[in-house]
């Protein structure tokens, strides 16, 4: 059984926390999400061009980038997160060029080194999936794919061909970090992709409160929290792991028990 | 590469996947790709519908003044022979798109796309721009049909390019400055990415040069290349033949290409692409052919300027119109091909030529094309009399003459 099939296997929703390599005290950060009760952590790659992101993770991006992170810091943090926790999955997040810069190969070995289990590609849709898709499942690190409300029933098939690890549905047509979508739009979509996909789907995009991510966790198998933690990493310095532990606890919370309460 | 056995055509680039050899391709989010994919057929589709053409054309000859004369430069010519060794010097005649509406080759690709946009019932349109150039070209066409127009421009280009600034404004579109990352071009195409991706319903994208997702560098390449068609036939109409060599300036790469590509299976014509090498080569420049190497940005596979980590790294160009940090990926292709050669400038180089070419011609150029005259002036003394240089004149220098005055030290 992969770390994904425990984490999403758990009978009730996963929560995803997404924060930036390199922002802040990152190996505290992630112990603070751990802590909080995050089941599956996405640790973005900085890049100087984040296309798809909203404000709060392009500040991220250039805070991380600022201080001289590395790709290869961000597989060491890697590393190090594994070796604390053998059990939580940890997927990395980013743009194509520095994941091929130095070869499809080899970021997939370093993925599989460093205990990487899945990686989102947000430039590189299926019809590229040359570019990486291949080097990294044959590594056996899985390529997360997107669906957004742009992706009719004619191409969910092509994006779902080359899907493996869990399914993340971006809510919104837009960047991270802005408005969310309606209750009611989210659970139509997350019906649409279940009966399409037995992989698990994990909804994300503008999810910003527990209570926001309570009602998606009544349909989802996770829900993704990604500006909201990466804003407090940026306004409390320091300080911002006991914030992060704060804010994932009550997150955790809302996921975990939404469908009891529903 | 280089010895790799030559295709029966140049000309048959991309593939139906959009990939120019191992360049191209369609690198943008999900959100986008079913837009990316629309447009595409609906290119296809334009392509073979004759009214399309006919609004095109009718539109360039109209509208845009077309088609632009070409010109044979006689006074540069005899200055350039001056210190040239016997019996060399070439011919130099410029392909004259600077006496275009707007006053650069940009608006032949924002007709087209205008069209594309009114086709596809987009109601929006959004543009990025470095120089203003684009950005002028755009908003006038989006005005010229009634829909109205953002144009993304790095906060730092808003302040030097304030002229085109307010030419944008007079033409009812509204100018975003960016002040994320460098605030240049690049920072203006990606905010333009995350408009598009959170309006995809009624947005269309009007990319100012022949590079970002397939169908984007084919179709402004396409668009483009009436530069090249002209050329052709007005070069064989004045001289009986066709030119020995083609010199553009390339920022993303678009006057180029469209110069290049109507030539591309002529083997007797060369060509050359000029990139801007800013300080120098080892210092700040925006050459990413002759400085950088094969990476992803905005939506295509090409080369780029980027550190080992593959973090993009800032163009400098004294032309705010060749300060980007990619190429289209279409001259990856060609350079590695070994079709066309390239080569660079420097700022002073192309100062340099841009005084050269007011003064022996009566003619301002743009700073970018001021790029391709300096090339011309290092390789016309190296060429027979008897041989034609063919180069693009591709912007006059108006919206360039205060950065001119400030690099010549002159007050206004
Ligand atoms: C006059 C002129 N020439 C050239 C360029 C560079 O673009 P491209 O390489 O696409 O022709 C620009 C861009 O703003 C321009 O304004």
């Amino acid at each position: 059984m992969s770390r994904f099939d425990k984490a999403f296997g758990k009978g009730r929703a996963a929560l995803v926390c997404f924060v930036t390599a390199g922002d802040g005290d990152t190996a505290a950060v992630l112990e603070a999400l751990v802590e909080g009760g995050a089941d599956v952590i996405e640790l973005g790659m900085p890049f100087t061009d984040p296309m798809a992101d909203g404000p709060a993770i392009q500040l991220a991006n250039l805070r991380a980038l600022g201080k001289g992170t590395t790709t290869a810091d961000i597989f060491a943090i890697a590393t190090a997160f594994r070796a604390r926790h053998p059990q939580v999955p940890l997927v990395l997040m980013g743009y194509a060029n520095p994941m091929i810069r130095r070869g499809a190969d080899w970021f997939a070995d370093q993925c599989k080194a460093a205990g990487v289990d899945g990686v989102i590609c947000v430039d590189t849709p299926p019809e590229e999936d040359a570019e990486l898709g291949p080097a990294l499942r044959g590594a056996g690190v899985a390529t997360i794919r997107l669906a957004t409300p742009t992706t009719d029933a004619a191409r969910l098939p092509t994006v779902l061909e080359t899907a493996t690890g869990f399914l993340y549905y971006v809510s919104v047509a837009g960047i991270t970090g802005l408005q969310q979508a309606s209750t009611d739009t989210i659970d139509q979509a997350v019906a649409q992709l279940k009966s399409a996909t037995d992989l698990p789907v994990a909804v994300g995009f503008g999810v910003r409160t527990p209570e926001q991510a309570g009602a998606i966790a009544r349909v989802a198998d996770g829900v993704v929290v990604g500006s909201a933690l990466v804003e407090l990493v940026g306004k409390y310095g320091d300080n911002a792991p006991a914030k992060v532990r704060e804010l994932t606890a009550a997150l955790a919370q809302a996921v975990h028990t939404a469908r009891e309460n529903a | 590469m280089n010895d790799a056995p030559a295709p029966n055509s140049f000309r048959n680039q991309p593939d139906e996947r959009g990939h120019f050899g191992q360049f191209g391709g369609r690198y943008v989010s999900e959100t986008l790709m079913p837009l990316i994919l629309a447009l595409e057929k609906e290119y296809t589709a334009a392509k073979s519908d004759p009214a399309f053409a006919e609004q095109f054309e009718d539109l360039l000859e109209h509208y845009v003044g077309r088609p632009s004369p070409l010109y044979y430069a006689e006074r540069l010519t005899e200055e350039l022979r001056k210190d040239a060794p016997e019996g060399m010097g070439a011919q130099v005649w410029f392909k004259r798109d600077e006496l275009n509406h707007t006053g650069a080759h940009k608006i032949n690709n924002c007709v087209g796309q205008i069209l594309l946009a009114m086709r596809m019932g987009k109601t929006r349109i959004i543009a990025e721009t470095g120089a203003g150039q684009h950005g002028v070209a755009t908003a006038t066409v989006a005005a010229r049909f009634g829909l109205p127009c953002v144009v993304y421009m790095g906060a730092k280009d808003v302040e030097r390019q304030q002229p085109n600034v307010f030419r944008m404004k007079l033409l009812g579109a509204e100018v975003i400055p960016v002040k994320a990352g460098a605030a240049t071009l690049k920072d203006a195409m990606n905010e333009a990415l995350r408009d598009w991706v959170a309006n995809v319903h009624d947005t269309f994208y009007i990319i100012g040069t022949a590079a970002g997702p397939h169908p984007y560098p084919e179709l402004v390449r396409d668009f483009q290349s009436v530069i090249g068609r002209e050329a052709r036939e007005q070069m064989l109409a004045r001289t009986g033949r066709l030119p020995d060599l083609l010199v553009a300036a390339i920022g993303g790469g678009s006057n180029a290409i469209g110069l290049f590509h109507p030539f591309l299976d002529d083997p007797s014509v060369k060509m050359l692409g000029v990139e801007a090498a800013g300080h120098g080569l080892d210092k700040e420049h925006a050459a990413s052919l002759a400085g950088g190497s094969p990476g992803i940005l905005h939506g295509n596979k090409t080369y780029l300027l980027q550190d080992d980590d593959g973090q993009i790294l800032e163009g400098h160009s004294i032309s705010a119109g060749l300060d980007y940090p990619g190429i289209g990926p279409e001259h990856s292709w060609l350079k590695e091909s070994g079709r066309v050669d390239y080569t660079y400038a420097t700022d002073k180089e192309a100062l340099d030529a841009f005084q050269l070419l007011c003064r022996t011609e009566g003619i301002i150029p743009a700073l970018e094309p001021s790029h391709a005259v300096a090339a011309v002036v290092k390789v016309a003394r190296e060429m027979p009399r008897d041989a034609i240089i063919c180069a693009n004149m591709c912007g006059r220098g108006d919206k360039d003459i205060f950065t001119v005055a400030a690099a010549l030290g002159v007050e206004l």
